[in-house]
């Protein structure tokens, strides 16, 4: 049996004694990270809240390192367990390191003087934050970057074993998100560190997270490795998106298609089309597109936004049989745009079809 | 060690060195006004005493009967104690703006002073009429339970709304209610009793007794010694209830503890000296300012100097800018108050 640091058993959460969320079982090795990802007001905070104790839980247990949560006492939580919370922080008069410095408060002695010792731990975690320069600036005279890495280092302070944190992008530019983001890893990995956090970015999830949990509803909708996660339409049905597309591959989202009776179709291959797709959803012109390999970095795109596409199999010459389905298509329309400068082996075929278009009479643009 | 860090740290303990002499010079400054201001207390009134005479009867034990009983029976105790209660009534103020996370709450604005007015001024017409006096410990008592009373009100109303001025409201209307029922009762009181007990209702530092300095400094300097050894905590707290709590600190007891704490020491100010607006809230915001600090290691003893001179000083003003009338002491604290507390409103307009 694999030793567990953090484990939930049967956990139900919410307010008031009623639950919200039923049934949460988590189990988490040192050094991993779980990252719960769901839909606006699906309960994130919530089971945030209940499993570091700011909330009451309902039924089923918590349990850190073997003891349950709700048997220690707030010290022996406070030695175990940091937290970064969506509410805003607004200390009056405190320099940045001061905020840092506070989370050395279990370690301190009755009036909170910091010893050499609490100082070097202060400075080591305001450097592993990049938070150094900013140390003896006025707390709420920073950026919002700034001030989650400071609120991290505060964390770091504490020496944890566990660190949650709810929602921390959230207000960052991307350049900040990846910075925090890998702070996180870095400091999961090399101090053995239990992470468990909220996000909404679901393609940053995916890149720093050993678990996901996806919240929506009365139950825990799944539970796994990202690789397990991240299969299909599960996100789509997760976020209920209807109009529009997530690619699961690559993490981007597409705009919903265009609607209607494509009078257009584009030849495409080779990354060449991604920007005429997106163009032409801009514009919400309908369109028809081949023929392109399925392992084609077009084809995931045009897959979201062409209204058909037309495709071969990954590694094959394309056939006859395409041909002979994109022909139909283009001969439904009055537009053709080719975006391919030239033909290889194996799509040479498109060769073939754009000659075709030529001879129907279409209008024919190069991009 | 690379050269960033060597340079963070020389920015770090010059940075510590700033901060620690501003402290030394803060204190400084306080202790010499309040030394000074002490001085001022015993020295000038209506009889001008000289500093030859002063020193005499102070450290000799010697001098003109008048003068010794003008001095030792008059002076000293009403000047220790505008010096005690000032102090108390300052660190009730911090107390309660920490608790309410509001830096314009204070034991006059939230109706916590009128309530202890209410208690005590029926405690003294019921407790007179029956047994003839009654002592310092019956009206602490008494103003504690009417700032129980009272805190226990603006809870109720905090938990229902959450918006801090809606809360200052709520406690300004409390302050109202209580006022006029104690005009109510003083209305039916004895003659002898409504003097006394109008003088008090406005506020006063006069007619003070050794004995009432010695409960009062009792039980005010326990409590501050306590409210000290609270600096910790108090500090988590000022970052966020929740945040306190993640570092350990165990919230209800806390918080139960702070009300407690703030109601003793604004209850003992009350019961001597009847209730007394805005030094509370002043003298805490202008000590921080000072102090370029909220710690409350350092604001917690600084604040109580503070309001011992500040509290002092108006009282010397109260006795002697229209003598031989005496100024209620709330009169003189509002002027000098109440301007700091609307500065500190436009300043911060955005946070109340």
């Amino acid at each position: 049996m694999a030793d567990f640091y953090f484990k939930t058993e049967k956990l139900s959460v919410g307010y008031n004694g009623k639950p919200l969320i039923k049934d949460i079982n988590i189990e988490l090795k040192r050094g991993e990270i779980l990252t719960l990802i769901g839909p606006n007001g699906a309960g994130k905070s919530t089971i945030l809240k209940s499993i570091s104790s700011h909330l009451k839980t309902i039924a089923g247990t918590v349990m850190i390192d073997k003891s349950m949560l709700s048997s220690m006492s707030y010290k022996e939580i406070s030695t175990k367990m940091a937290v970064v919370l969506t509410e805003r922080m607004k200390p009056e008069l405190m320099t940045c390191r001061d905020v840092v410095a506070s989370g050395r408060y279990p370690y301190t002695g009755r009036l909170g003087f910091l010893t050499e010792e609490d100082n070097k731990i202060i400075d080591d975690a305001m450097e592993m934050t990049n938070s150094s320069e900013i140390a003896n600036r006025d707390f709420t005279a920073i950026s919002d970057g700034q001030r989650q890495r400071i609120m991290l280092a505060r964390a770091i302070c504490q020496q944890p074993e566990i660190i949650i944190l709810d929602e921390p992008t959230s207000f960052l530019d991307i350049k900040h998100k990846l910075e925090l983001l890998d702070i996180l890893r870095k400091m999961a990995k090399e101090n053995d560190i239990v992470v468990i956090l909220s996000l909404h970015e679901i393609d940053l999830a995916q890149k720093i997270s050993d678990n996901i949990m996806c919240v929506k509803g009365e139950y825990i909708v799944k539970y796994g490795s990202p690789e397990e996660i991240f299969v299909g339409d599960s996100i789509k049905e997760l976020y209920d998106i209807q109009k529009g597309e997530y690619n699961i591959c690559f993490g981007s989202v597409e705009l919903p298609r265009p609607e209607g009776i494509p009078e257009t179709f584009v030849i495409a291959g080779n990354g060449s089309g991604i920007n005429i797709f997106r163009e032409l959803q801009k514009k919400r012109i309908p369109f028809y597109c081949g023929i392109l390999s399925e392992n084609d970095i077009d084809y995931q795109v045009s897959k979201a936004l062409a209204s058909e596409t037309v495709s071969e199999k990954a590694f094959a010459i394309f056939g006859e049989e395409a041909y002979e389905k994109a022909l139909n298509l283009l001969k439904k329309c009055n537009k053709v745009i080719c975006t391919c400068k030239e033909f290889g082996p194996v799509n040479a075929i498109n060769q073939k079809l754009l000659d075709s278009a030529k001879s129907l009479g279409l209008d024919i643009e190069y991009r | 060690m690379n050269s960033k860090t060597a340079t963070s740290l020389h920015n770090k303990r010059s940075d510590d060195l700033k901060r620690i002499s501003r402290y030394g010079i803060v204190f400084a400054v306080l202790i010499i006004a309040l030394i000074i201001i002490l001085i001022l207390n015993i020295k000038i009134g209506s009889v001008d005493i000289s500093a030859k005479d002063i020193l005499n009867i102070l450290f000799g034990g010697a001098g003109d009967d008048v003068q010794y009983g003008i001095i030792w029976k008059i002076r000293m105790p009403r000047l220790l104690m505008a010096a005690i209660l000032g102090g108390a009534l300052a660190l009730s103020g911090f107390l309660l703006q920490t608790f309410f996370a509001n830096p314009i709450a204070g034991p006059y604005i939230l109706g916590i002073s009128s309530g202890a007015k209410l208690v005590v001024a029926f405690a003294m017409i019921v407790i007179t009429q029956a047994v003839g006096h009654v002592n310092s410990a019956e009206l602490i008592i008494a103003a504690f339970i009417g700032s129980l009373i009272s805190v226990g009100f603006v809870l109720l109303v905090s938990k229902k709304v959450n918006r801090m001025s809606m809360l200052l409201v709520a406690g300004i209307m409390i302050g109202y209610i209580c006022t006029a029922i104690t005009d109510f009762v003083v209305t039916f009181a004895n003659d002898s009793d409504i003097v006394n007990l109008h003088n008090w209702s406005k506020g006063s530092f006069s007619g003070m007794s050794w004995s009432n300095v010695q409960v009062a400094a009792i039980v005010v300097i326990i409590t501050a010694v306590v409210v000290f050894f609270m600096s910790k905590p108090i500090g988590a707290f000022q970052l966020g209830e929740s945040y306190a709590q993640s570092m350990g600190v165990n919230i209800k007891v806390f918080k139960v503890a702070l009300i407690i704490l703030s109601s003793i020491l604004s209850a003992c100010v009350t019961a001597f000296a009847g209730p007394i607006s805005f030094v509370g809230i002043a003298v805490p915001h202008l000590i921080k300012l000072f102090l370029k600090t909220s710690k409350p290691i350092v604001v917690i003893p600084a604040a109580f100097l503070g309001g011992a001179v500040f509290c002092s000083a108006c009282d010397l003003i109260a006795r002697t800018a229209f003598a031989p009338s005496e100024l209620s002491i709330s009169t003189v604290t509002a002027i000098f108050g109440a301007p700091v507390v609307i500065w500190m409103i436009i300043k911060r307009r955005s946070r109340v």
